[in-house]
């Protein structure tokens, strides 16, 4: 059983994001971390193996120099290998030309599974794990909140969540998830792990050597573009009320109904 | 520029979803800038009754009733609406950002090699008639607009409970057509052997349009009954935070923020929370917000409309009661 987990590194959820005034472009304070939902894949890939007792966890992630760090966490974790995509060409690449890469890498690779995170914290998308699936004609379920795997069936029965309850869908090899919370608790890498990943070799593959030529990745292969940024609207500072809690309630009524009018 | 606007038609348990009709609202705005028709696409089984509501909103319906279709299946429903748009090229598809169509759209604009943009907050049609689409960066700390320029049709998913609900369309009902299916069952993979959902008389948090939600400060899942309480008076939903969640007193289907669900209520509010960025970024959408908390350096104050410093145990059940009074509920 070989598993590839797609990866991403994503500002942290504290990190300070500055949009410029004329509105061009945005600043992100230097604080990185290996996205939540792609942690949880990386631990059901590795727990999907322990199950089976044999097989490989590959991680792979389309970054810069930077993102070497998310592909030690994941070896920390327990992955057995990690590749960067990393390619000047690559960058400003929407999800499509993301996704491109990634697939056209992955099926260079041997796999019988991918695994990634619902969204990534830093966009909200949650395309990318879907695209590559469509590209490399593999069937995709998103939202995964449980997987019973029956090695000798090759196939699976997944939990989805959607709202108010969940889909059982039982899926085939080979297949792409995308893990939502609730799949697992991601374990803390053992300090074995932490040693082994600061010797890892992390191999680097860039668009040549993956076969795709510039025009098909980065800002040149990518559908959508951003035309320009902006600050989100900024909430008027709050009404405090104040007195005995018995009087509180009654203004929070009338400012609701009289002031914001939502009653 | 040719190509009608498509809008995909949700429902469940036998109705339309509140979503798909903001949708249907957003759809004809840009149709009618566009001069094209907005078209509306529903898949199911045995859902007559639900086309003819439809038919109230969009210029035409494109039906497909059939038994494969009774519950979603990625692998049929996208062969369904590709082989379709494929033969029409409509120049936009808009859907609700919901769990299906969070499934379902990204993959058809793989298959279609197209641009999608999700959780859209807003739409607009730019000189040359593109489709602008403004969403949240970074949990709402930005907001981008984005344009599809390379790729048709434009795909874009809206946020749930952002867009206002529609006017039925002038002149009657819109025209349904019946359509075949172009399934290529060699190609249905998945197999759905079930869908389980707790009965339930509440809206889910993404269209609810009053939220009340717990933190850690409600003590106890026992607690939580002061909220349900509460809901029951305003109609609203209860909703939990990640604490919450994570001390095992609410399920993940309750929680507000990025690890949860993204909310845009008219009346949202945040009782016993500290209002940490991560739940935040779940909610700050949301128009009015009421704030209770004891702690008067809560950051969730900063984010709030309305403020209230106090007990929750002593504030809830008068909040209760005060509004039972005003709305007439005995």
């Amino acid at each position: 059983m070989h598993i590839v987990v797609l990866v991403k590194q994503v500002p942290d959820s504290e990190a300070m994001i500055q949009v410029k005034p004329d509105g061009s472009g945005i600043e992100v304070e230097d604080r990185y971390t290996l996205n939540f939902f792609d942690s949880l894949a990386v631990e059901e890939a590795l727990r999907i193996k322990e199950q089976g007792g044999s097989g490989m966890v590959s991680i792979i992630t389309l970054g810069t120099q930077r993102s070497v760090e998310v592909l030690r966490a994941g070896i920390a974790m327990g992955a057995d290998e990690a590749v960067l995509l990393e390619d000047p060409v690559f960058e400003e690449g929407d999800e499509y030309a993301t996704a491109k890469a990634l697939a056209v890498a992955v099926q260079g690779m041997e796999w019988d599974m991918i695994l990634c995170g619902r969204e990534a914290f830093d966009d909200s998308s949650g395309i990318v794990g879907p695209f590559v699936a469509e590209f490399l004609g593999i069937p995709h379920i998103t939202s995964v909140v449980k997987v019973d795997f029956a090695p000798e069936e090759r196939a699976m029965k997944v939990e989805r969540e959607i709202e108010g309850g969940k889909e059982i869908i039982r899926a085939p090899l080979p297949v792409l998830l995308t893990a939502q919370k609730g799949l697992n608790e991601p374990r803390v890498p053992p300090v074995t792990g932490v040693m082994k990943a600061m010797r890892a070799e992390i191999k680097k593959l860039d668009a040549t050597a993956i076969g795709l030529s510039p025009t098909e990745v980065g800002k040149a292969g990518s559908r959508e573009e951003i035309l320009r940024y902006h600050r989100p609207p900024q909430r008027a500072p709050v009404t405090m009320l104040k007195g005995e809690a018995a009087d509180v309630v009654k203004q929070v009524v009338a400012y609701l109904r009289d002031e914001a009018k939502v009653l | 520029m040719t190509g009608a606007v498509w809008v995909y038609a949700e429902h469940q348990d036998g109705r339309i979803r509140k979503t798909t009709l903001e949708v249907l609202g957003a759809g004809r705005k840009l149709a009618e800038g566009l001069g094209v028709q907005v078209i509306a696409l529903l898949l199911g089984s045995g859902v007559d009754d639900l086309v003819q509501e439809v038919a109230t909103y969009a210029d035409t319906v494109y039906q497909w009733d059939d038994p494969l279709l009774e519950q979603y299946n990625s692998d049929v429903y996208l062969q369904v609406i590709a082989y379709q748009a494929e033969k029409e090229n409509p120049q936009i598809i808009l859907a609700g950002a919901t769990s299906l169509s969070r499934d379902l759209f990204p993959r058809l604009a793989g298959r279609l090699q197209t641009g999608i943009a999700v959780d859209c907050l807003g739409l607009e049609l730019g000189g040359d008639g593109l489709l602008i689409v403004r969403r949240p960066l970074f949990g709402g700390k930005a907001l981008a607009d984005v344009v599809c320029r390379h790729g048709r049709p434009q795909m874009a998913l809206t946020r749930p409970n952002t867009f206002p609900l529609p006017d039925q369309r002038e002149g009657g009902r819109g025209e349904v057509i019946s359509l075949d299916l172009h399934v290529d069952l060699t190609q249905v993979r998945l197999k759905v052997l079930e869908v389980v959902r707790a009965a339930t008389k509440r809206l889910d948090l993404t269209e609810a349009e009053v939220i009340v939600t717990g933190g850690t400060g409600m003590k106890g899942a026992e607690n939580f009954r002061l909220l349900d309480d509460l809901a029951d008076v305003l109609g609203a939903t209860v909703g939990a935070t990640r604490g919450v969640v994570d001390s095992g007193w609410r399920s993940h289907d309750d929680q507000v923020g990025k690890s949860g669900k993204t909310v845009s209520p008219t009346l949202y509010f945040a009782v016993g929370l500290s209002g940490a960025i991560h739940h935040v970024m779940g909610m700050d959408t949301s128009k009015v917000v009421v704030a209770i908390n004891k702690d008067p350096q809560a950051p969730i104050f900063q984010y709030a409309d309305y403020g209230v410093l106090g007990d929750l145990f002593e504030v809830l059940p008068l909040l209760t009661e005060a509004f039972r009074q005003e709305l007439g509920k005995e």
